[in-house]
């Protein structure tokens, strides 16, 4: 570049001839100067921002083809990545404890029919009526020769109705692939399944809901495809509940009963078992939900958790571990439980109106007797029973993980006077659902620690906090064990597994208030073996009337008892509980002298 | 020395074509096979599905109890009762076999094998 000088020799001189200032003609050159330098820096400048512009709206160009691309493509899965994680589009199994399944998929098919594909559509519908003889024949055909263009004709269809409809050879009548929720064991703890229904249905698929029970409260979890080959482990055992709904089912007869129910439950960890409802239904063909009627009658009701009744003397052993745990009697602390005995203007008394007299709390248990569990219950005074069976959560739906649970609220007297301190602590006023009578008892058989009903498989003992001594629990036990080797239970003996626990006999509410005549829930609630407790076992039959006698007895001595005595003695084996030597007490040395 | 430059130069350009043409083949036919990996892969799982189904039916408490009891003259089966218990030194163990065991000389591998067939 040739630089311009700014005084050239020859303007200078020339302008010194002249007169002028020289200087001006310096200040011109340097002006001429730096507009050039402006000049060429903008130009840059513009160039630069050219080719960021350029830049950006490729880029945004790029991005917006991309995602112009994917909005108008359809959807496919990835094929040369591999899978890392399995992801599988079916709903999740259930399993036992033992991995028996309980609950799987099953591929089947529905059958729809687009009527404007159809050759000759009165001929398919005649066919069809040959392979679905209850399909209405006329609605048929009116529907495949009117303006419809696409029905249902059935939601699941078997392969060997499938082949028949491919036989007829119409191409109106097509299929779409479904997975069928299956429950191989059929009836088997349909209670606790619950059932399965479509949600959403297409042509290429149709999602499975859950509508009762455990399919039902874990619904987020089985339809998690990531959750596909994660099968949902329950509690339960499938063995042990075949054999409980077996017997309880023949008691249920045998009794003359129209319900029963059964809730075994690991006293350490909480996990349920088996818990049985009768009468069953079938979760494959789950039966609709009766619109009028008493709820309890249908199938579907679940005693266990659903079933919320006064459940009777079985209560009056939370009055004695209370008593006992509080250090206002022991054992043998003798109360007066003659009568007459009176509280808030009712009078209170005993089964047949016997009287027993002065006993020790043993003894107010083992003969059952509902003025000795008042006077303690006036002992322990409301407030403080109340906060007992609060915690030992008879105030609150179960936690139980199916969504029946939920509506077994406990039904509690609207003000705990005197009166229903007294009537609850032999278990009336109170209504609770056999789940809850479960938990209560488990505390007092695993030494006085809460724990929660659970239908999944823990991996170890859930213990809670602690609601009474060690010592009362242990009591408590005692006299559990008492009443069946001396008591009301006598029935419930079972050698070799020591079973010790408490029956109940308790009216039925009427539809309109007050109690109906000759019907009784009756409840046996034991815990086995009482010598180092590991299971409990809640029995509880509707209505049962037990014919042997001269006059039909109705308390659960005769009819609950022996029925529990029954399932403890076949179920027992199945946990793997050896049958053992109940230790007596240490035999006493009795010194004698010799004159 | 320019044009020896220039014939290495489209050697070299005829030969990544040929490469690449050959590389994309060779991905084309992999995807495929995975393809029909995955395929046999849903298959087999779904045929997995239905037999475990179908055994789970088959061994369904119901049907177990009503073979026990058809075949009660031959099996003698009877539910598990407490006095069934036994201690481990009451337990007679076999005697050893005498003759060694045959060991597999001609496996088939079953685990490929279609339903049908």
């Amino acid at each position: 570049m040739i630089r311009t000088p700014l005084r050239p020799l020859a303007r200078i001189l020339e302008a010194r001839q002249k007169g002028e200032n020289p200087d001006a003609i310096e200040r011109e050159n340097t002006r001429i100067r730096h507009e050039q330098m402006r000049d060429s820096s903008r130009q840059r400048a513009e160039g630069r921002l050219l080719v960021l512009g350029v830049f950006f709206f490729c880029a945004f160009a790029v991005v917006g083809a991309r995602m112009g691309v994917m909005a108008t493509t359809d959807p496919t899965e990835p094929r040369a990545a591999a899978p890392g994680s399995v992801i599988s589009a079916t709903r999740a199994d259930i399993v036992d404890r033992n991995g028996n399944l309980l609950a799987t998929n099953f591929e089947t098919h529905a059958l729809y029919a687009q009527p404007h594909h159809m050759i000759d559509p009165e001929r398919a519908a005649k066919k069809l009526m040959k392979v679905f003889p209850d399909l209405d024949e006329e609605r048929l055909i009116r529907d495949f020769t009117g303006k419809r263009k696409f029905l249902w004709i059935r939601k699941k269809i078997s392969p060997e109705q499938m082949q028949a409809v491919h036989e007829i050879g119409e191409p109106g009548l097509l299929f779409a692939p479904r997975d069928m929720r299956l429950y191989p064991n059929g009836t088997l703890a349909a209670h606790i399944m619950g059932g399965a229904s479509f949600g959403k249905e297409g042509v290429h698929g149709a999602e499975v809901i859950g509508v009762a029970g455990v399919e039902k409260y874990f619904d987020t979890y089985l339809r998690d495809p990531a959750n596909g080959n994660k099968p949902l482990e329950l509690s339960l055992d499938m063995t042990v509940q075949a054999a409980s709904e077996r017997i309880l089912y023949g008691g249920m007869k045998l009794m003359n009963a129209k319900g029963a129910t059964s809730v075994l439950m690991d006293i350490h960890t909480g996990e349920v078992i088996s818990a049985v409802s009768l009468p069953s239904f079938d979760p494959n063909d789950r039966p609709h939900v009766a619109v009028k009627g008493d709820a309890s009658d249908s199938p579907l009701f679940n005693r266990s958790v659903q079933g919320v009744y006064e459940l009777g003397s079985v209560f009056k052993i939370f009055a004695a571990a209370q008593a006992i745990d509080l250090g206002l009697v022991n054992a043998d602390t003798v109360i007066d439980t003659s009568g007459p005995m009176k509280v808030g203007g009712f009078k209170i008394g005993e089964f047949n109106g016997k009287n027993y007299g002065k006993q020790s709390v043993t003894g107010i248990i083992v003969h059952s007797s509902n003025r000795g569990s008042g006077r303690l219950a006036l002992q322990i005074g409301s407030e403080r029973q109340q906060a007992f069976l609060k915690s030992l959560g008879f105030f609150e739906p179960t936690p139980f993980e199916i969504v029946e649970a939920s509506g077994g609220q406990p039904l509690l007297p609207k003000r705990w006077e005197e009166l229903s301190s007294v009537t609850i602590s032999y278990g009336h006023g109170l209504s609770s659902s056999p789940m809850h009578l479960a938990a209560g008892y488990a505390a007092i058989a695993n030494g006085g620690l809460k724990v929660l009903p659970t239908l999944v498989k823990q991996n170890g003992p859930k213990m809670g906090e602690r609601l009474m001594s060690e010592r009362a629990a242990a009591d408590a036990r005692m006299m559990l064990r008492k009443v069946v080797t001396e008591g009301t239970a006598s029935f419930g003996e079972v050698p070799g597994y020591h079973v010790g626990g408490k029956t109940g006999t308790a009216d039925k509410p009427g539809p309109r208030g007050g109690y109906l005549e000759d019907k009784v829930i009756n409840t046996f609630a034991s815990i086995f073996p009482i010598t180092d407790p590991k299971y409990v076992l809640i029995l509880t039959l509707d209505e049962p009337v037990e014919t042997s006698g001269e006059k039909p007895r109705r308390t659960a001595g005769w009819t609950a008892v022996p029925v529990a005595a029954e399932m403890i003695r076949r179920i027992a084996p199945l946990l793997g509980l050896r049958p053992t030597v109940e230790p007596d007490s240490v035999a006493g040395i009795t010194l004698s002298s010799s004159n | 020395m320019r044009a020896v430059l220039y014939v290495l130069t489209t050697l070299s350009v005829i030969g990544l074509a040929f490469w690449a043409y050959r590389e994309n083949y060779a991905t084309q036919k992999a995807l495929s096979d995975t393809d029909g990996l995955r395929h046999e892969i849903r298959e087999a799982h779904s045929r997995l599905a239905v037999l475990r189904a179908e055994w789970a039916y088959l061994n369904r408490p119901d049907r177990l109890r009503d073979l026990a009891e058809m075949n009660f003259d031959r099996l003698g089966l009877l539910p598990l009762h407490p006095d069934q218990f036994g201690a481990i030194d009451q337990v007679g163990y076999p005697p050893l076999p005498e003759f060694p065991l045959f060991e597999i000389t001609q496996g088939v591998d079953v685990s490929t094998m279609e339903a049908s067939e």
